[in-house]
């Protein structure tokens, strides 16, 4: 194993962003600030419809304000293979939905508030995409 | 001011994914890739969030109404079913095969990228799937 393209300090700062977005939304509305739950209700369910769509435009607009600022071109390198895309698309939407959360309302609301449910949830898909990438990268 | 606070938490949420890295799913593919050429940063990102989050959880316990709404809507399931454990794993498999989760794949829309609106709309899919087989028992 070797360590490649690591950035500690912006990670670390964007990570206390994310904290400072999960504070905001918590105490503010009283909600957990899940994007699979909040994208989910925002597609099914009429209440709160306004403020899913808020929250979700505000993260759509986070690349933006940060191109704004910085005027730097945001990477994204993605497998494009069509196949993969929409495979991985019904796998992790199909998943949140049945497991009830993703990465930030399991992996970081969960984990903060100390639920069990949400360090196994965080613990199975850590350990589901290790696998993943480990063995595409076999293949 | 609820609407206000939605959306600013919205934007602090994808200014936060966006300065992490977590937007780019090749850094969080080599984030996953532990056993070959690894890329820690992420770990420093749930960090850096749940350093934030947990002392201000455990603060907030006592409170009984925040700022904008009526009540603390915490979450009231406590089991470990297998449709926990089945979720996770199946959402693992399909963020570790592209290394888009729901927030970065959010946030990637304002990217432009005819790859995120593919993994968008199917993963909109499997909402639908869920919800629908839910209708139906």
């Amino acid at each position: 194993m070797t360590i490649i393209n690591f950035t500690p300090i912006s990670s670390v700062i964007g990570g206390l962003l994310i904290g400072l977005a999960v504070i905001i939304f918590f105490i503010g509305n009283g909600r957990i600030a899940g994007v699979s739950g909040i994208t989910n209700n925002f597609l099914f369910s009429k209440i709160n419809r306004l403020d899913n769509f808020l929250f979700l435009l505000g993260i759509i607009l986070g690349p933006l304000l940060y191109r704004f600022f910085t005027g730097t071109t945001i990477p994204f390198v993605i497998d494009s293979s069509l196949i993969l895309l929409v495979s991985a698309g019904l796998l992790v939407g199909v998943g949140t939905a049945i497991g009830g959360g993703c990465t930030s309302g399991h992996g970081v609301c969960g984990i903060s508030r100390f639920s069990s449910r949400s360090i196994v949830a965080t613990l199975l898909f850590m350990f589901a995409a290790i696998v993943t990438v480990y063995v595409k990268g076999m293949i | 001011m609820n609407r206000f606070c939605s959306l600013f938490s919205g934007l602090i949420f994808g200014l936060g994914l966006t300065i992490s890295g977590m937007t780019n799913p090749e850094k969080v593919i080599n984030f996953l890739n532990v056993a070959r050429s690894w890329d820690p940063s992420l770990a420093f990102v749930m960090i850096g969030a749940i350093l934030v989050s947990a002392p201000f959880f455990y603060l907030v316990k006592n409170k009984n109404k925040p700022l904008f709404a009526e009540s603390f809507s915490w979450p009231t399931l406590k089991e470990i079913d297998s449709k926990l454990i089945i979720g996770s794993l199946l959402f693992g498999i399909g963020w570790g095969l592209i290394g888009l989760c729901p927030g970065p794949a959010i946030a990637s829309i304002s990217l432009i990228h005819h790859s995120s609106f593919t993994f968008i709309l199917a993963m909109l899919a499997g909402f639908s799937l869920v919800r629908a087989y839910n209708l139906i028992n």
